[in-house]
């Protein structure tokens, strides 16, 4: 052993740093006081300043006549969106939302599971590369990639051909609604390329979430009685629900938000994304598309408090 | 009789690694059985190849008669309290209690009547509403040992049961898990690495080491006829002496144990064997001393009241030659 020199308290670091140490470690509360004032600055008045001014605007209305904003206080621009073409577009976008969420889910969780409970060592290190590589190419070229696979002369056409199955996609693309000319312009193109692309983002939190289930209340459960089945839908499946929960969240509030993805592939029918787009933009109508940018943040508030109601978080 | 629990020759491999080695065991309905052995030594293995959790690798195994090898653990009436409890934490406690009722779709009034008798027989009455998060240790078991109990198993398995309690608590719960055993007339099977709990606690102990089981027998037995240096060694804390120490004294070369209490401190003036006093320690009513005959270390366990050695004295031992055990196996 290397004995210190000096007596019981050793002396003073020297310099600007040695003397730092000692006020931190007297005040604890200043270091949390220095490391938290930029980020809350940045959280606070940069981030959801900046909202809060945009949605201060979807209380002003636009006057129809001279295409100016009116700043005064009114509720009319509220009242815009339930007129019949505007609450379509809400309506058609919460479905599409939802629709994209349950199936992420769906695609999702066996994935998730399979990488929580069986792959170890490389087969870990694979399964995340997996499902980050699509991540690391530009969503654009992913996006357009899809439009080529999708559209008449694609890929997809092609493949159907080759199996004789076109009379089958021809019917499929007969359904009103999710149909079309071709699935590159159909709600279904839509629905597929959010699908892909969002994928990543429910994956992630769902294996998290299955990881952390212990083993032993697997067990347990077997020994209390539970076939598989009953095991996985009374211990498995809720505790990797926050999981599911916060994937549903990025699926959800990403599809609710985009404008790229239905513009490229889809109808012409807008999503909530493309009206925000459009109204700001070449319509000038900044009340409006803050107006549609309150939509989400109003079903994401609703879409919580009821997985909060239903237990989601229950095991957090 | 048939027994509760029926090993014959069970392995459970994995790998090269034999947790479990032909173990032969019988255990009878209605005891208080403890799997005694280090850590590593197969017990809990053993525990879990009862449960189903693990299949063994070969061998027979019988519940009450029947076979179990193959049988998944929710076919098998046999409950498993586990080390570290495994309480389900999206559920409260009534509800952790009465999973297994829910299971076999026991409507819920009925299944929370017998929950709740279930945790007053555990002495966790009102607890019911908390979620396992909020309570103690202690209280965690008691929970877990409710759940395991509530739908009468044939078999209960208990895995380190008193494992992560603190000293006071675990006595409080000895004592309860027995006189709870006699009032429900289960068979218990418990696992544990400490020789004093399994010695107060069981009917019958089986002390395991390397995936092999090297003695059945009651505490008693076990204590004082050890088979094995092992057993000698891992039960208790006997003194093992060496097959030339033996001869000197029984004219056998056999190893031997000798518990540290038949040791008595005499005079060394004309004793017929020295040793010195190499160590000393205080544990209230009685001293530990650590002795040194000729090169061979012992440990004497003495009466505080009359001992007054100190270390580096040289002192006379003695012991009546019919408290050394000769034992059988030289391993």
């Amino acid at each position: 052993m290397t004995a210190l020199e000096g007596g019981a308290i050793l002396p003073r670091r020297g310099g600007i740093f040695g003397a730092l140490s000692d006020a931190f470690w007297r005040h604890p509360k200043l270091l949390v006081f220095l490391m938290l004032t930029p980020p809350v600055l940045w959280l606070g008045i940069i981030y959801l300043g900046s909202l809060l001014a945009l949605l201060l605007q979807s209380f002003y209305s636009l006057d129809e006549f001279s295409g100016l904003v009116v700043p005064e206080f009114t509720l009319s621009t509220y009242a815009q969106l339930f007129r019949p073409s505007n609450f379509d577009i809400i309506v058609r976008t919460v479905l599409m939302a939802a629709v994209v969420t349950i199936a992420s889910g769906v695609v999702a969780f066996p994935i998730a599971y399979m990488a929580a409970r069986y792959a170890k060592g490389k087969w870990k290190a694979l399964f995340y590369l997996g499902v980050m590589l699509p991540l690391w190419s530009s969503y654009l070229v992913k996006v357009y990639a899809w439009k080529l696979i999708l559209a008449k002369e694609g890929i997809l056409n092609w493949v159907f051909e080759g199996l004789h199955l076109t009379p089958l996609l021809d019917a499929f693309l007969a359904i009103p609604v999710i149909g079309g000319n071709s699935l590159s312009v159909s709600y279904t193109g839509t629905f597929l390329v959010f699908l892909y692309i969002w994928l990543p983002y429910m994956i992630l939190p769902t294996q998290a979430a299955l990881e952390r289930v212990p083993v032993n209340l697997i067990d347990a459960s077997g020994d209390l009685g539970a076939t598989p089945s009953q095991t996985f839908w009374h211990v498995i499946f809720p505790l990797a629900l926050p999981g599911l929960v916060a994937g549903s969240i990025f699926t959800f509030s990403l599809t609710l938000g985009d404008y790229i993805i239905p513009n490229i592939v889809g109808s012409s029918r807008q999503i909530i994304g493309q009206a925000v787009y459009a109204q700001q933009g070449s319509a000038g109508n900044i009340p409006l598309a803050a107006a549609f940018t309150v939509v989400p943040i109003v079903i994401m508030g609703l879409y919580l408090w009821m997985a909060k109601r239903l237990g989601a978080f229950n095991a957090l | 009789m048939t027994s509760a629990v029926s090993l014959q020759q069970v392995s459970r491999h994995f790998g090269a690694v034999r947790a479990m080695d032909s173990v032969d065991l019988e255990i009878a309905p209605g005891e208080f059985f403890a799997m005694l052995g280090p850590s590593g030594s197969g017990k809990t293995t053993c525990l879990r190849v009862i449960a189903g959790f693990e299949q063994p690798t070969s061998g027979h195994i019988e519940i009450f008669g029947e076979t179990a090898e193959g049988v998944p653990p929710y076919r098998r009436n046999v409950n498993t309290v586990f080390q570290d409890y495994a309480l389900f934490p999206h559920l409260n406690v009534l509800d952790n209690v009465a999973y297994s009722l829910m299971l076999r779709k026991v409507d819920k009034v009925d299944r929370h009547r017998q929950a709740e008798d279930a945790l007053a027989l555990v002495k966790l009455s009102g607890y019911g509403t908390r979620r396992p998060g909020q309570l103690s240790g202690g209280q965690r078991q008691r929970v877990a040992l409710a759940r395991a109990i509530v739908n009468r198993p044939k078999v209960l398995l208990l895995d380190e049961p008193l494992g992560a309690l603190d000293l006071k608590l675990r006595e409080r719960m000895q004592d309860e898990l027995k006189s709870l055993q006699r009032s429900l007339g289960i068979t218990f099977i418990f696992v544990t690495h400490d020789q004093g709990e399994a010695l107060s606690m069981a009917d019958r102990v089986a002390v395991f080491s390397d995936g092999k089981v090297m003695q059945v027998g009651t505490p008693e037995d076990i204590y004082n006829h050890p088979n094995s240096r092992f057993v000698a060694d891992f039960v208790g804390s006997s003194n093992v002496l060496p097959p030339d120490f033996t001869a000197a004294i029984t004219g056998q070369r056999a190893w031997a144990s000798l518990r540290p209490e038949a040791i008595r401190i005499t005079p060394s003036d004309g004793a017929a064997m020295q040793g010195r006093v190499v160590a000393r320690s205080f544990m209230g009513s009685t001293v530990r001393l650590g002795l040194d005959v000729n090169g061979v270390s012992l440990h004497a366990v003495v009466p505080a009241s009359t001992n007054t050695t100190a270390i580096g004295d040289t002192v006379g031992v003695a012991f009546a030659p019919e408290a050394l055990h000769l034992m059988g196996r030289e391993a």
